[in-house]
């Protein structure tokens, strides 16, 4: 009896484990399934933002522009009355030239016309002459960006058959511009302007030069403050530090900073800062300062990871062979750390320079038309342009804040892809 | 070593640049205020730096509130030259200026920005509303049977059997937004106060004040935050959607959305001008005269703001969705603001 009982016992293991297996293998499937479809979201998700970003901003990749050949009147510009001078006069002379179906002594229609002329053509008309004033007189070929309602046409943003009162081009000036194109003065070229112009009220002359200036110098001064600092914090708690309760107690307070809303930080800027220490409102310098506060936890827990990923081995060997303890820190362990620390601060910086909330209380989403020569100019960051863009009525924005969104992005890609190429290259398995 | 000699020339470097540029004068004007003047300020500084060569001065978006914050925190480098507004300034705003030694303003009135109510143009039914058919769609609470309760309506024929048959649902601003702020004062209380429960009632405006200023939170009123383009947005996606904004947002885009009638007067800039039509609210801008003279440019930036180029009709302003002054008044403000005629504490 107790064989039997025995034999079935086994067998109805045996029995159990087959008739559980199949349930096993299900549960295996389910589970990678799921891993499957969260990845699948995962990407789906990453695909949909990049793919609406791309569809709207491709288009402010180009720019419209028109080429005319302009003669330079002496009798509008005078070379003694420069930088002063009749440019707009001069510019819509050449345009009629092209366009002899436009009665030149009828105001309204030239007045129409010369809409085509972004803002800036007279003034780049005007520098142009100032560095050159030997001009005056002469013909020159210059090819200059057109006015926001020309560019959304020529990239079909604006429907020729919208009803002509709603539309901000009517059928006059489109058949002027049917015409211009005809005779080939309306090109489409790679839109520069974009990196190299700052910040304007005009879509065809707004660029991100200002933005990124900014965001460089912003960086450049959290860099410099962060990261020395933030080594040095995890050195010492590392490395020197007692273990105690006060040590405890910094640690878990560094990993509390690390967590603490952006914003707040924007808010102690401000009233430390710019209130208290009298810093100037909307300057890279402030906003340095704000983002290595936000930063240095970051580049403290990073360090201390790489400083902990240091074999004591390496510690025991240095101070075996009568090192100091200051010597080991810094001629062995700190250097076997830096890729992981470089690491951490790339990625730091890279999440310092998508930050908008404390950039915003600090004054950083001014309207500036010039490009910041140094931290303390005052400047706009990448975030805060494309936050201004945003809000911008104009149609010509929509399409170049997708642009600056896409730059922003390239910027961060390329900052994490030389984090992950500095730690695949010089990280130590030990 | 290294590291450390590193650490100290860099914050040695750092802390010698600050100090050097801190110490270094202003050159260029600041100009912070509201988000609705914002655009026009922006125009103004840009034709002024070109024109000029002059700095670009500075113009930060700090809404209407926050904006005077900062202009009557007092005289001197620190503080801001000038500040725009979508409101006249208040009497507890006049008062902060003056205890903080800011006592010479000019005020400035530059002309209106009508807050208009949009619609898809795919949307073919005429829309005329009344502000007491707006008031009773959008307010939190409303006369319901007689009692003053929460609002009941759903759908627009609710409210009134003409309008069309379609669920009430309007974008507009946050409670942050100066926008918002006059949406409910200009639009919200009027509204309000012309429904017959509150006149027959005879409640006075301090009731309305308290009671008529809530939106709706149960879903019909979407607060779309500060960005106008995104109202756009979602407008174009939904044609029985409403949008409340500044007059300059649905004049760019005339070609996808249409104006909603407010007690049958279309936003145009004639009836804002005109103040025929009802949501309308003025803008101004406000100067520091113990400034001028001492801030670079500030003279020649205002003349800019003041010439016939940027204010007249047809003017880069209006270009731009600014709704003029009549001519007389320009002139008669080009004589104020140029002199820098100190304003009166307001009431």
């Amino acid at each position: 009896m107790t064989d039997i009982s025995s034999g079935s016992l086994l067998l109805t293991t045996t029995d159990k484990v087959r008739a559980s297996l199949a349930k096993r293998h299900r549960k295996q499937r389910i589970l990678q399934g799921f891993g499957i479809a969260a990845i699948s979201i995962a990407f789906l998700m990453l695909f949909i933002l990049l793919w609406s970003q791309i569809a709207t901003g491709y288009k402010a990749f180009m720019q419209t522009n028109i080429t005319l050949d302009i003669y330079v009147d002496p009798a509008e510009i005078n070379v003694d009355r420069l930088p002063r001078g009749d440019f707009d006069d001069v510019l819509t002379a050449a345009l009629l030239e092209k366009l002899p179906n436009v009665d030149a002594t009828d105001r309204a229609a030239v007045r129409e016309a010369s809409g085509i002329f972004s803002n800036g053509a007279q003034f780049d008309l005007r520098d142009r002459i100032v560095e050159d004033p030997s001009l005056i007189g002469q013909t020159i070929n210059m090819r200059m960006p057109v006015s926001d309602p020309y560019d959304q046409l020529y990239k079909e943003l604006l429907d020729r058959e919208t009803p002509e009162e709603l539309r901000r081009l009517n059928d006059l000036q489109i058949a002027n511009y049917d015409q211009l194109l005809d005779a080939g003065a309306i090109t489409s070229k790679l839109n520069t302007g974009l990196i190299t112009n700052a910040d304007s009220r005009f879509p065809e002359l707004a660029g991100l030069k200002g933005a990124l200036l900014g965001s460089f110098w912003a960086l450049l001064v959290c860099f410099l403050i962060a990261f020395p600092l933030g080594i040095g914090a995890a050195v010492y708690l590392e490395e020197f530090a007692p273990k105690n309760k006060i040590s405890d107690f910094i640690e878990v307070n560094i990993n509390n900073l690390a967590a603490v809303p952006s914003v707040v930080f924007g808010l102690l800027a401000l009233s430390v800062f710019i209130g208290l220490f009298g810093l100037p409102r909307s300057v890279p310098f402030v906003g340095g300062l704000t983002l290595a506060l936000m930063t240095m936890p970051t580049i403290i827990i990073a360090t201390r990871a790489a400083l902990k990923a240091v074999p004591p081995s390496i510690r025991e060997a240095a101070l075996g062979v009568g090192a100091s303890k200051q010597q080991v820190v810094f001629g062995h362990v700190v250097p076997l750390a830096m890729p992981g620390i470089l690491t951490g601060t790339i990625i730091g910086l890279a999440q310092a320079l998508g930050e908008t909330a404390p950039l915003l209380l600090i004054g950083m989403n001014a309207f500036i038309t010039s490009a910041p020569g140094s931290p303390f100019d005052s400047a706009t960051a990448l975030p805060t342009q494309i936050f201004i863009w945003a809000d911008s009525p104009e149609r010509g924005f929509v399409s170049r804040t997708s642009a600056a969104i896409l730059v922003l992005l390239t910027f961060l890609i390329m900052m994490n892809a030389i984090a992950i190429y500095l730690r695949s290259k010089f990280e130590r398995k030990w | 070593m290294y590291y450390l000699k590193l650490t100290a020339s860099a914050c040695a470097v750092a802390a010698i640049s600050a100090t050097a540029s801190v110490a270094q004068s202003r050159d260029e004007i600041r100009i912070v205020g509201s988000s609705t003047v914002f655009p026009y300020t922006q125009a103004v500084a840009e034709q002024f730096a070109n024109n000029t060569g002059a700095p670009s001065p500075i113009v930060e978006s700090t809404g209407t509130g926050g904006g005077m914050q900062i202009f009557c925190g007092g005289i001197g480098e620190a503080h801001a030259d000038i500040t725009g507004a979508s409101r006249a300034m208040k009497a507890s705003e006049f008062q902060l200026c003056q205890d903080n030694g800011v006592t010479e303003i000019t005020e400035a009135l530059i002309g209106f920005d009508g807050l208009s109510l949009a619609i898809s143009r795919a949307n073919d039914a005429a829309w005329d509303l009344t502000l007491g058919e707006i008031y009773l769609a959008l307010g939190a609470q409303v006369p319901v049977d007689g009692e003053w309760a929460d609002n009941p309506y759903t759908m627009w024929n609710e409210i009134n059997p003409d309008l069309p048959a379609v669920e009430i649902l309007a974008y507009g601003p946050p409670p942050t937004s100066g926008t918002r702020d006059a949406f409910v004062e200009l639009a919200m209380h009027a509204g309000c106060e012309e429904l017959a429960f509150v006149e027959e009632g005879g409640f006075d405006g301090d009731w309305v004040g308290e009671n008529c200023s809530r939106m709706r939170t149960d879903g019909p009123f979407v607060e779309a935050g500060e960005n106008d383009n995104l109202i756009v947005q979602r407008l174009e996606a939904d044609s029985n959607a409403l949008g409340i904004f500044g007059y300059s947002f649905l004049y760019e885009n005339l070609d996808k959305l249409k104006g909603v009638q407010i007690e049958g007067v279309e936003p145009t800039i004639d009836t804002i001008a005109d103040k025929s039509y009802p949501v309308s609210r003025p803008l101004y801008f406000y100067i520091k005269n113990a400034h001028r003279g001492v801030i670079p440019n500030l003279n020649e930036f205002i003349e800019e703001y003041m010439s016939d180029d940027a204010l007249m009709t047809g003017g880069y302003l209006s270009e731009r969705g600014l709704v003029p002054l009549a001519e007389d008044r320009i002139v008669e403000l080009q004589d104020a603001v140029l002199d820098g005629v100190s304003m009166e504490a307001p009431q």
